[in-house]
């Protein structure tokens, strides 16, 4: 069968079970456009720009698992594509960028809309190349899901000059295994590994379970809730961790690091044993390196083997697919107990309770973390929760508790703002399921709101939730903290966000008090055919407590005040 | 202190590139990096010396997918050589002591007109290094160094066969330029 270039790029994505994909048209990628007219079944979605594909394609691939796919046009509009890129390289997610190159001819020339995409997406893409030749571009396409979907996964591109897509050959799809020299994803631990890790494990008395990220790449939630069980052994999320494993388990102790729970980070602080379980130690999540778990022994369990001593040197390291490894480990654990340790846990847990905002009453206003709260009992907390970044993303992560994995989906490695309605998009067209909130804040909304264009020409089933507080809120607190509440560049004249959706057809409301936030909630979902937004005008000056200070020890946490300092 | 580090890569365009960009975004410090064919035509072979943690250098570089094998050889008894071309001024008092200077490094003359020769000197970096500061007060013109090359002794091998590799599937060049 004779194929044009812009065929076989088609016909690959079909084989490897791509049903959508998020682009852009432009002159460099028209042949494969319009070969798209003969592939039906594949769904194209037209994106508003460039960077909204990228993370569309991203939330696609973290709420569904599967590898998203994006296409865009040379020059701007592959770098426009940088940001999206970017965010699913530190985040591990796993997507594949085709973009359009001006003819193999006049590369070089620079030539109209001509970048060296491949040169600017190197250090932010986990693999990418430049096919040349229409005979190598099968297995090119093929090779580039594989890069992205094993291991550590993280985004691939592949950057197709026009003439390759217009060139005509014999399509004989390669169906021969995958030979690369250099990538073997580890798999499995050594016997030695799982001994040094079973010989820490029944010598400690205040062990702690960090899960990441990887808990829910590998899948192996179930492995790591029995170990926490049978070892009575608690467990701490990081932000992308948390859905791995249910937060409203007796032994959870929430998230951990900078916004952490103040008793997670007391519990990391005041561990002898850390078992690191996909995860990589960032600052974030460390605080100061030096006084970082100081008295505890470390196991780290990790697909990634540069990630080893990366930031923290660990005692028995462990490189290979954590449910593989603690497949390995299970059958040798015996039951254990630390009640002694579980006990000083929850002294901690009830100071916690007290200091929490969602336990006082604070009178008529509304605070942020009330509405994200109020959200998690309206959806039985059962949604698929996509943020944006800023103080809400962290009460999000403080105060909707997730059991399932892919339930939270969150710019965590790079914090892009901007992220969250098109990530929310491409995880409701993803998921084809009308339970996906996007909560963002009026800084990071406006800066891709013009993907509202997407979400109602696609009839994508997104609830859109504003938390409007009229300042870029997380930079502001560190402005009351750490720069004198001097607030350059953080209050934001805003348009009105309910005219705004009415003008792209969009349903919208607007919430300021407490009584109508679930009557908002239930009335967005019993929306179901295509986007909603609530903009709630939530309380300026309220601050994401704990807070650990940059470089500041994890245990020295900013709290927030008693209610008896008769503040909040 | 300095390590050295062996690694077999792809044959593949880019691959340099890949590799040299990754020393910058990691902040990795570089004393020099050499890169040549194997008898292998797919693969080719870098020596790299740091003065850096190599095991971070050695995980990090793993992780490109063109990079085959990385062996830090540092510890392992080895053959270094570095070769430097030297084009010296020389007048007819001069030359004599140049010529004296080659036969005790083992030095060769490859170039001679009236007023400079070219001095080839192969050897290990400290050779090279006291050869160029004995030639400095008689008139060094120009130089260049090609860079450590090294091979571990005896039976220690790391060879660029036996990898499964897809035949001919190295696109229009095959270059790791």
């Amino acid at each position: 069968m004779k194929l044009t270039g812009a065929e076989i790029i088609l016909e690959c994505l079909l084989r490897e079970g791509v049903d959508i994909m998020f682009g852009y048209p432009g002159g460099a990628i028209l042949p494969t456009y319009d070969a798209m007219t003969k592939y039906p079944q594949l769904r194209h979605v037209l994106v508003r720009h460039e960077q909204g594909a990228a993370h569309m394609a991203d939330g696609y691939a973290r709420a569904t698992g599967k590898v998203g796919v994006v296409i865009a046009t040379s020059g701007p509009g592959a770098t426009n594509l940088v940001t999206g890129i970017a965010t699913a390289m530190m985040d591990s997610s796993p997507v594949v960028c085709i973009t359009g190159q001006v003819p193999s001819a006049v590369i070089g020339s620079d030539a109209f809309q001509e970048t060296d995409v491949t040169g600017v997406t190197l250090p932010v893409t986990k693999h990418n190349y430049l096919v040349y030749d229409v005979e190598e571009l099968a297995y090119t396409i093929r090779e580039a899901f594989h890069i992205a979907r094993t291991g550590r996964p993280g985004p691939v591109l592949v950057d197709i000059p026009k003439d390759v897509q217009n060139a005509v050959t014999e399509f004989v799809y390669p169906e021969e295994p995958i030979e690369l020299p250099g990538y073997h994803p580890p798999q499995r631990a050594t016997d030695e590994d799982i001994a040094a890790a079973l010989a820490l494990i029944e010598k400690a008395e205040r062990p702690l379970i960090l899960a990441g990220h990887g808990v829910i790449m590998s899948g192996a939630g179930r492995e790591v809730l029995q170990f926490a069980e049978m070892t009575q052994t608690p467990f701490a999320l990081t932000l992308l961790g948390k859905g791995g494993l249910p937060e409203t388990h007796p032994l959870s102790l929430g998230m951990m690091g900078m916004h952490g729970t103040g008793y997670a980070n007391l519990a990391i602080q005041n561990a002898d044993l850390l078992l690191a379980f996909g995860m990589r130690f960032d600052d974030r999540v460390t605080g100061n390196l030096k006084t970082y778990a100081p008295n505890a022994r470390k196991i780290h369990i990790d697909i990634d083997v540069s990630e080893i001593h990366k930031n923290v040197r660990v005692d028995v390291p462990i490189v290979g697919d954590l449910k593989t490894v603690l497949g390995q480990l299970m059958p040798h654990l015996k039951p254990l107990e630390h009640k002694a340790w579980l006990g000083q846990i929850r002294d901690w847990m009830e100071d916690a309770d007290e200091r929490d905002i969602v336990n006082r009453d604070v009178g008529e206003r509304l605070f942020a973390a009330h509405v994200i709260h109020d959200m998690w009992r309206a959806t039985g907390g059962d949604s698929v929760v996509v943020t944006d970044v800023g103080q809400h993303q962290m009460w999000e992560a403080q105060y909707y508790p997730h059991q399932r994995p892919h339930t939270l989906l969150t710019s965590g490695g790079l914090g892009t703002m901007g992220f969250g309605l098109p990530a929310a998009i491409g995880a409701a067209l993803g998921l084809g399921q009308p339970n996906v909130w996007a909560i963002v804040g009026d800084g990071g909304f406006q800066m891709t709101l013009q993907e509202l264009g997407t979400a109602m020409q696609e009839r994508a089933p997104v609830n859109i939730a504003i938390m409007n507080n009229g300042f870029l809120g997380m930079v502001r607190q560190w402005q009351e903290f750490f720069y004198e509440e001097r607030y350059n560049a953080t209050p934001m004249h805003n348009p009105d966000f309910v005219k705004l959706a009415e003008a792209y057809g969009i349903p919208a409301r607007r919430v300021t008090r407490r009584e109508d936030v679930i009557p908002a909630i239930e009335w967005a979902n019993s929306i179901t055919d295509g986007p909603t937004l609530i903009d709630f005008v939530v309380e300026k000056h309220d601050l994401v407590y704990p807070m650990v200070p940059t470089g500041a020890d994890l245990d020295k946490m900013i709290r927030r005040p008693l209610p008896s300092e008769n503040a909040i | 202190m300095k390590r050295t580090l062996v690694a077999l890569v792809e044959n593949k365009p880019g691959v340099l590139n890949r590799v040299a960009s990754l020393f910058r975004r990691r902040n990795f410090n570089i004393d020099s990096l050499t890169v040549g064919r194997t008898e292998n035509p797919a693969i080719s072979r870098m020596t790299i010396v740091v003065d850096a943690d190599s095991e971070k250098i050695r995980t990090q570089l793993h992780k490109l997918v063109n990079v085959i094998q990385v062996q830090d050889v540092t510890e392992i008894p080895d053959v270094s050589r570095d070769l430097a071309l030297i084009k010296v001024r020389v007048n007819s008092q001069t030359r004599g002591e140049v010529v004296q200077l080659c036969d005790i490094f083992r030095a060769h003359i490859v170039d001679a007109t009236t007023d400079a020769v070219i001095v080839e000197v192969t050897g290990d970096e400290d050779k090279i290094t006291s050869m160029t500061e004995l030639l400095r007060p008689i008139g060094i013109l120009e130089m260049v160094r090609t860079g450590v090359v090294t091979m571990t002794r005896g039976e220690h091998v790391l060879s660029p066969n036996g990898y499964k590799m897809r035949p001919g599937g190295n696109g229009y060049r095959t270059n790791v330029l």
